[in-house]
């Protein structure tokens, strides 16, 4: 319904239903209506604050039953009082959608953060999503008399360097006309840009900015193909192990300090995308100051432009308001589809989506709705499937392709993965990116479980294509036998470890150091190093393929000893080499220096390996 | 405060909670339930529920309930300085009620694009902090620790040298004996002109606990913000302030979560912890915490929201082998110290403390494996000596080191024990750091 009337003012509508506050626990109110309002619609409380004075909070209609409705208000309830004035503004949950969004910093309901003055956010503070008079330069991609559909492109401007199409009506019906369309030059953002009709003789003006009900998806695609191209992330242990795809769905779930929201970052910065979508859900403030601070600063690798050109953040930190929290994701996601349906590939990130399913379950308790597990609303495997859902690559009207590549976090209740989010995530994505509180307290980062998590896209013919054509004709295999290293491995030292390190035939030592070898030369990277961070996907082909032919090979050792001797030696090498600039003198040496190791160990010399001298404070070092 | 209506027909009562018929009452007002200061949490019509801090014992239903106009508030201002008060901000040290501008506790939000990023370094002298887990103003930590641990010891003596202008301490569920001991310590360090106190001990109605954090960080609030102070918020025990939300949450019949917590403890906690700052003008909140562990299980719902709020986490640790208490290197962390070791701090410090927990947790496996009675490499012994000296001459508590000396003395334990490639550090800083001859 909200597309019916688009154009509420700032909630101040007249004639729309207006009710009173009936009841309140904690953000919702029991509102007494004797008009009709509709499910998720926006209303505005009319509250006296003490030092501000007349303000209005905004909240959503989330419940109706006999005459009340239950409203969620985004912002404190304090101060309401029985009686208060709600002003019902018959439009849904909306965001703005145009020219000018990048770059910016948004609160979850779009709210400009820079544009809301003062260091505190002060209840019903509201800003513009994007400025309408900004000027923009257009060129018409449409002629008088073309036929056009919801989402086809009308005419064509840039931003930060990206094209910017302008998107006919989301939500138009069937086939309209271009009765006029604006010849190439300057114009307004919310100037008359073309005007449409349909066979019923409707008119429609259209400017560059639209906006769309967060909760509903844009659906202006005709086909949704699977995804089959790699996003490069320079994270190795994915874009080599654990491949996520252009289009695809993967989640990260791990307890608290294992590595999840650095592991995002990294992917943001890094990752091959045309816009990235941060989405801070219910998270650190601090976090947030981290992207604002560094994006500004950092170039984006493959462009060379900077980072924050090309992004767009949703801050709902956890301080802010719960229900704005819900509100957060959905504002990201349909920011995400208005980009796709402009034939870009867009990259959203959310952190974290148990912050949003935990603020589904503070309001379903409040609604008193029957609980499911955990206390969780019975319907959130749904609710969690239909907005991963809304990810994927499309295929436009005109033949060009979009994509939005969606990763959310989730944080388990007590690390334990068998809870209610974590499941029903598993079943809503394709890629398992499990972060183990065992490999984040040895810090081998990023804590990527290497044996339990996975990608399914390796089972896609499609990808398996694209891999063969575009980064090695081994590529699938070379993850396959990865895995087969890492599992052995892990199996001899579970062995190891109940029989000890004689008790075993000397194989199983090689076996456990070929696993420790492919962890700290291919999983293991440094997110805070400026080289190690992101391994481009060459380079990576290249360390797999050194590091497989070194796990392929047979070689004699004197003990046990003498293997871990090696390995460690080995090592130490790589992970010289991967601090090493590509292409650097230095990288040449330390890859002389591995193959200089593997030679003399196949031809039997032994390396320098002489143990400092003993210290007088260790007797027993020498006992062994 | 302007005293409003005064109403006299209770519905309802229960532990901590009653009901009574009003109307023109806000959401979050105080009142006042025969004396008791209770604030309004439901409104149902003409029914307000109210939470009473005291307790509802001896209220009759014809009690006199006298709603207050406004939220609980704090007299912030120079008179706060010093002295210590009770949960409702009134002075419980014999001296008279600080006067200043009345500020509503639990004030509206920082916008996040207002934030600096934490950057300056807090020094501590305690290497399991400075070395491996670096605090940073602005920062949100807690101390994982069970009840026997010396965790308010340890905070104390954070604070004290933590060189901050204004220390706030929360006590929630403090023993008369702590309390006692932190004041006693204060004192003797001669630092009262610089700490404010919101106490409330275990001879007071738990549900006024959680009154104290939003007092003591609007305290905080007005010293960082107003006055540009770095501002050090000790708030401890945070455990009984969220059993106190869960003795509320019961009482209004919602539905418990995990652990029998509110389903909303994530937001309540964090709601807190998030006043934690850097502000724009220089002024900063720290927030030291200490959330008290049973049997020191973390993946109880109090812990565990708490690892998912705050930046880090410190656990004390008894070192069996050398018997002190240290910070244990392996499940502490802090998420803000990359913001400042390496560039605040010598270069080779984010390597040497890697290194030496690396090497820490390869003396752990050899321990294990010598339990087990399995045979240990040379390696293993290398290990397990270096652990000694790691323990007992760096990490523990009692050692007062600055951070310069700490990366010194690991790096002689490096030497004494390893060979140059067992460290797996850069190798340009083994060629700076690394003593040439072990030191013996
Ligand atoms: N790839 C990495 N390289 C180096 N350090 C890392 C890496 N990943 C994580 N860390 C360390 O782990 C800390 C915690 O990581 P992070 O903040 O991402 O955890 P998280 O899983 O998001 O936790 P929470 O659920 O509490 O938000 C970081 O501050 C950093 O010190
Ligand atoms: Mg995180």
């Amino acid at each position: 319904m909200a597309s019916e009337n688009p154009q509420h003012q700032d909630g101040s509508t007249q004639g729309a239903t207006t009710g009173v506050v009936q009841g309140i626990t904690a953000n919702l109110l029991q509102v007494r209506v004797d008009k009709p309002v509709a499910q998720n619609e926006i209303g505005y409380v009319q509250v006296e604050d003490r030092e501000q004075g007349h303000i209005e909070l905004m909240g959503e209609v989330i419940k109706y039953g006999d005459g009340l409705a239950s409203v969620q208000v985004f912002d404190s309830t304090r101060g309401i009082e029985v009686g208060t004035t709600v002003r019902f503004s018959t439009s849904l949950l909306e965001v703005t959608l145009g020219p000018g969004m990048l770059s910016k910093e948004y609160d979850g309901l779009q709210n400009d953060l820079r544009a809301i003055d003062g260091v505190f956010l002060k209840r019903g503070s509201r800003s513009r999503a994007l400025d309408p008079d900004a000027e923009w330069a257009v060129k018409p991609l449409v002629a008088n008399g073309d036929a056009v559909y919801a989402g086809d492109w009308l005419a064509e401007s840039e931003e930060n360097q990206l094209p910017h199409r302008v998107l006919a009506p989301l939500d138009l019906e069937g086939q309209w006309t271009v009765r006029s369309i604006i010849g190439e030059g300057r114009i307004k953002a919310s100037e008359e840009l073309a005007v449409l009709e349909n066979g019923e003789g409707q008119t429609r003006s259209v400017s560059m900015i639209q906006r769309w009900p967060v909760k509903i998806p844009v659906r202006a695609h005709v086909d949704k193909p699977r995804p089959h191209r790699l996003l490069e992330t320079g994270v190795r242990t994915m874009d080599t192990l654990h491949p996520m795809l252009e289009g695809g769905t993967g989640f990260i779930p791990g307890p608290f300090g294992s590595g999840k929201t650095v592991l995002q970052h990294a992917i943001s910065k890094q990752a091959d995308a045309d816009i990235v979508i941060v989405a801070a859900c219910g998270e650190r403030a601090n976090e947030v100051v981290e992207i604002f601070n560094e994006f500004p600063e950092l170039d984006d690798p493959r462009t060379g432009r900077k980072l924050m050109e090309r992004t767009i953040i949703i801050a709902n930190t956890s301080n802010m308001p719960v229900a704005a929290r819900e509100a957060s994701v959905y504002t990201a996601m349909t920011i995400g589809e208005f980009y796709r349906q402009m034939g870009l590939r867009v990259l959203l990130l959310a952190d974290s989506t148990s912050r949003w399913a935990q603020a589904l379950r503070e309001m379903s308790n409040r609604l008193e709705d029957l609980p499911g597990p955990d206390a969780f609303p019975m319907d959130l495997s749904a609710t969690i499937a239909n907005f991963y859902a809304r990810a994927g690559t499309v295929v436009l009207r005109n033949g060009k392709k979009g994509a939005i590549t969606f990763i959310g976090t989730v944080s388990p209740a007590g690390g334990n993965l068998k809870e209610p989010v974590t499941e029903a995530t598993k079943k809503a994505t394709r890629c398992f990116y499990a972060l183990s509180q065992g490999r984040a307290d040895s810090k081998r980062y990023p804590a990527v479980d290497p044996i339990q998590s996975y990608s399914k896209y390796l089972e896609y013919p499609e990808f398996l294509a694209y891999a063969e054509a575009n980064l090695s004709d081994r590529y699938a295999e070379q993850a396959a036998e990865m895995k087969n290293v890492l599992l052995r491995g892990s199996e001899a030292r579970d062995q190891i470890n109940i029989l000890g390190d004689d008790g075993v035939p000397l194989d199983y030592h090689v076996r456990f150091w070929r696993d420790e070898l492919l962890d700290f030369a291919i999983l293991q990277q440094d997110a805070f190093d400026d080289v190690d961070q992101m391994t481009p996907m060459q380079r990576q082909l290249d360390m797999a393929a050194t590091v497989l032919d070194i796990c392929r090979e047979d070689f004699d050792f004197a003990g046990f000893e003498a293997v871990s001797a090696f390995y460690k030696d080995l090592i130490n090498a790589f992970r010289q080499w991967n601090y090493a600039p590509l292409d650097s003198e230095e990288f040449a040496r330390q890859r002389e220096r591995i193959a200089k190791l593997v030679r003399e160990q196949r031809e039997g010399q032994t390396s320098d390996n002489t143990a400092p001298s003993t210290a007088a404070d260790q007797p027993t070092a020498s006992a062994s | 405060m302007h005293l409003r209506k005064t109403y006299t027909s209770i519905r309802q009562l229960t532990k901590a909670t009653c009901t009574v018929q009003a109307e023109g009452v806000g959401n979050e007002e105080l009142a006042l339930v025969g004396g008791k200061l209770a604030q309004v949490v439901k409104l149902n019509g003409d029914r307000v529920t109210l939470q009473v801090f005291g307790g509802t014992e001896g209220l009759f239903t014809d009690t006199p309930v006298q709603f207050l106009g406004a939220a609980p508030s704090l007299h912030v201002g120079p008179d706060l300085i010093g002295r210590f008060f009770n949960a409702y901000g009134q002075p419980i040290d014999g001296g008279p009620a600080p006067e200043g501008e009345e500020r509503e506790i639990g004030g509206p939000t920082v916008n996040p694009v207002r934030r600096e990023q934490p950057h300056q370094l807090i020094a501590t002298g305690i290497a399991g902090i400075d070395l491996n887990n670096t605090l940073v103003a602005g920062q949100k930590i807690p101390f994982f620790a069970d009840a026997d641990q010396p965790y308010n010891e340890v905070m104390a003596t954070v604070a004290l040298r933590a060189k901050a202008d204004k220390i706030v301490l929360g006590g929630m569920g403090l023993t008369n004996d702590d309390y006692r001991y932190f004041r006693q310590r204060f004192e003797s360090a001669g630092v009262l002109d610089r700490i404010v106190g919101f106490i409330n001990t275990t001879e007071d109605p738990p549900v006024e606990r959680l009154l104290v954090p939003d007092m003591a960080l609007t305290a905080a609030e007005h010293f960082a913000v107003d006055h540009g102070e770095q501002v050090l918020v000790l708030l401890t025990d945070m455990t009984l302030y969220a059993d106190a939300l869960s003795i509320v949450a019961n009482r209004m019949d919602q539905i418990p979560s995990k652990d029998s917590m509110p389903g909303s403890l994530y937001s309540d906690l964090a709601r807190l912890y998030e006043k934690a700052a850097q502000f724009p003008d220089g002024g900063s909140i720290t927030i030291i915490a200490v959330t008290t562990l049973s049997e020191g299980d973390i993946t109880h719902a109090i812990p565990d929201n708490t690892g998912y709020i705050t930046e880090g986490q410190l656990f004390l640790r008894q070192d069996s082998e050398v018997g002190k208490v240290i910070v244990d290197p392996f499940r502490s962390l802090s998420r803000l110290k990359q913001l400042v070791i390496g560039r605040q701090t010598r270069e080779d410090h984010p390597q040497v403390m890697n290194a030496a927990v690396r090497l820490y947790a390869d003396a752990s496996n050899a321990r294990t494996k010598r339990e087990n009675g399995f045979d240990l490499t040379d390696y293993d012994e290398r290990t397990l000596a270096f652990a000694r000296g790691y323990a007992r001459d760096i990490l523990a508590v009692d050692v007062n080191l600055d951070t310069n000396s700490m990366l010194d003395k690991a790096w002689e334990l490096f030497a004494q024990h390893f060979r140059p490639q067992e460290l797996g550090i850069k190798e340009n800083l083994i060629e700076t750091y690394l003593p040439k001859v072990p030191a013996g």
